[in-house]
């Protein structure tokens, strides 16, 4: 019995050795298949640019899910928080933030602010040209006798947003702006006291929320799309998310 | 006969009075302050405040009583059940809507026996089938913590429970059914780390509330333990905590169970869903000798019975194929070709018990919802997975889940795009 098998060990090391050659090279072939992962916020954040888009551009033929580009990265950051504390419901985002820390909220919005995208035109509804003209006129001198204040006392002269915490209005679908006052209305889009937009939005009759909203959409752009600096409107209204804590409304 | 009419007449008021005691009985008085043998001084013992900070936090008890959005600890937030909605109550010690004015002796009825301060029977959506377990010493330091809080003034919500339920002496005959008070009693024969991960799991922990399935009437029957379960109305599935043979962390090493509840991952998967919010608000706080007492005990869990063989059903290899399709497209990329994930960064699918648990429903809902993995200290910028709820069609979601579960090693059942379709429909919580 020894006798027959000791003759075979070299054979058996010659194929043991080549097993093992074998071994390595698959797990050579497995390592170069393996998943190459860049280490970027953009990588990481998957879960934001597969809806809103790589560069936060949105899906601008629907408005279903909205440009988060350039838009001032307080303003995007609150809303996360907001999504977080329930202020802002949704059940999609507020699953998707609910546990982030603040730091990564920040750096977040940082990012979305930051990207530079060119506006797109969305499709408009049949609006009347009185309509257009009313919401116009909301834009430009609000409606006093509704302490209605103008979009742009808030929103910036050209409505492009004011630094730190007030989005811009221009470029944004129809869908995109009458969801938003519409969700104001109906306290699903709200904000720290004083929540001076809910103010705004309860004044509004859904005529005014067609008309303003067509007429914002039907805006051309200016040509600085960035927001206006800090401290160069002074709000009408008290807002919580400008830091205001009491109420004048 | 008249005698015998008499003796009918008496058992039935007999009866009567049994059901009104057994109805509305059970009521007794609080134990004032005054009264309480837990001195002022025992409770501000800022030693003793410190170690019910860190058990509180171990207990996870503002995980249900911290409403979204809300003031720590004072309630609010609904606990949905398949009974009604129980909103958790504000526990700072606000005298008028907290607990202020409780004693230890009351806190410690409610945590041990499940009965509030005036002896009424709470719900046990307050977990106290498992809270039963832990230590007079512990749910000391835990009332001094929690006394020591800002009181919050906030009144609790109603709960909305249907009949039977809403009468709290229904609970009666679901305490002799399912809670037998408790307290832990150490193995001389086992190790203290092991001891003290029984003690965590089984009472602070109360890992057994979701880890395990739950009856028609809300129940775990005794002897179920950590075997896995569709959590009801949240619609996860808790798996099977077992790490020896057919358990549903079969495989696991020690040092993956405690990656896992600390860092939020592990290289055997990742935690989501509700386990997601249970790591960020609390095992990553644990120290890591009560993480390692955890992994201890849940390694000794005995090995599993083999799940019943799945019948081959004839549209698995087409529904296979395309999964495999889709999957290439649009999975492949970040969690390899061949499931392995990349360590550290996404969770490997081969082999992953949240993907091969029984129902199907974890990887369904993961598919359709992505999501962060959770964010903690280790972690604090984690990766994330694009949700396909809009991308991918009922049968498409259907068809990469089975791919997903029968390919590599994992041989679990397929999933169908009617399971799809109720899971769209599952509200997000």
């Amino acid at each position: 019995m020894t006798k027959t098998r000791r003759p075979l060990r070299p054979r058996w090391f010659a194929v043991a050795s080549l097993f093992a050659f074998a071994l390595i090279g698959a797990s050579a072939s497995r390592a170069a298949d393996a998943p190459v992962i860049p280490d970027t916020l953009q990588q990481r954040i998957a879960a934001c640019t597969s809806c809103h888009g790589v560069h936060g551009e949105g899906t601008p033929g629907s408005g279903y899910f909205p440009r988060l580009a350039g838009k001032p990265a307080a303003y995007l950051a609150r809303q996360l928080q907001d999504f977080q504390n329930g202020l802002r419901k949704y059940a999609p985002m507020e699953y998707t933030v609910r546990q982030l820390p603040p730091a990564y909220l920040r750096e977040i919005a940082e990012y979305f602010a930051a990207q530079q995208v060119p506006y797109s035109r969305s499709p408009l509804p049949p609006v009347s040209a009185a309509a257009l003209q009313r919401g116009e006129e909301l834009i430009g001198k609000g409606d006093p006798i509704r302490r209605i204040p103008a979009c742009s006392s808030c929103h910036g002269s050209q409505l492009t947003g004011v630094e730190p915490s007030t989005p811009g209005l221009v470029g944004l679908p129809y869908d995109y702006l009458s969801a938003q006052l519409g969700s104001w209305r109906t306290h699903t889009r709200s904000t720290v006291a004083p929540d001076c937009m809910a103010t705004v939005a309860s004044r509004l009759s859904p005529a005014d929320i067609t008309a303003v909203a067509a007429a914002l959409a039907s805006r051309e752009l200016p040509a600085d799309t960035h927001a206006q600096p800090a401290g160069s409107v002074t709000p009408p209204l008290a807002c919580g998310v400008l830091g205001a804590t009491g109420d004048d409304s | 006969m008249k005698a015998l009419r008499w003796l009918l007449l008496a058992v039935v008021l007999l009866i009567v009075a049994l059901l009104a005691w057994w109805w509305f009985g059970g009521g007794h008085a609080p134990t004032p302050r005054s009264a309480s043998k837990v001195s002022a001084a025992t409770l501000a013992d800022p030693q003793r405040i410190a170690q019910g900070r860190y058990l509180a936090i171990v207990g996870d008890c503002a995980g249900c009583h911290t409403a979204q959005g809300g003031a720590p600890l004072a309630g609010g937030r609904v606990i949905v059940t398949p009974f009604g909605d129980i909103p958790a109550p504000n526990i700072t010690p606000d005298r008028e809507t907290g607990l202020g004015d409780w004693s230890f002796e009351d806190f410690w009825q409610a945590l041990h026996v499940g009965k509030g301060r005036h002896g009424e029977l709470l719900y046990p959506a307050f977990p106290y089938t498992s809270y039963t377990h832990v230590s007079r010493d512990d749910a000391l330091a835990m009332f001094a913590w929690l006394q020591s809080l800002p009181p919050v003034h906030q009144p609790d919500g109603q709960s909305s429970l249907a009949f039977p339920y809403s009468v709290r002496n229904s609970l009666k005959a679901w305490r002799a059914l399912y809670f037998r008070e408790g307290g832990f009693t150490p193995d001389p024969a086992r190790s203290a780390e092991w001891n003290r991960g029984a003690y965590l799991v089984q009472g602070l922990g109360h890992c057994n509330e979701c880890h395990a399935a739950r009856d028609s009437l809300g129940g775990t029957p005794a002897d179920v333990h950590l075997t896995g379960g569709q959590i009801p109305v949240q619609n996860w599935y808790a798996p099977d905590l077992g790490t020896r043979r057919h358990g549903g962390l079969e495989g696991w090493s020690a040092q993956d169970i405690v990656a896992l509840l600390k860092t939020g991952q592990s290289a055997k998967g990742a935690a989501f869903g509700p386990m997601a919010a249970v790591v960020s608000g609390s095992t990553q706080h644990m120290s890591d000798a009560d993480l390692h007492a955890i992994a201890s005990y849940l390694q000794s869990l005995p090995p599993r019975a083999a799940a019943a063989e799945q019948p081959v059903l004839f549209d698995a290899k087409v529904l296979t194929e395309q999964g495999g399709k889709v999957y290439t497209q649009h999975c492949a990329e970040c969690h390899g070709k061949r499931g392995e994930g990349v360590v550290g960064v996404y969770p490997p699918l081969d082999g992953n018990s949240s993907v091969t648990e029984p129902s199907g429903i974890n990887a369904t809902r993961m598919v359709l919802l992505g999501g962060f993995a959770p964010a903690t200290t280790a972690n604090p910028r984690p990766y994330s997975m694009p949700p396909f709820a809009q991308q991918l069609s009922d049968q498409e979601v259907a068809a990469v889940v089975t791919y997903l579960r029968r390919s590599w090693s994992n041989q679990a059942s397929i999933v169908r795009a009617e399971q799809v379709r109720a899971s769209r429909h599952t509200p997000v919580d």
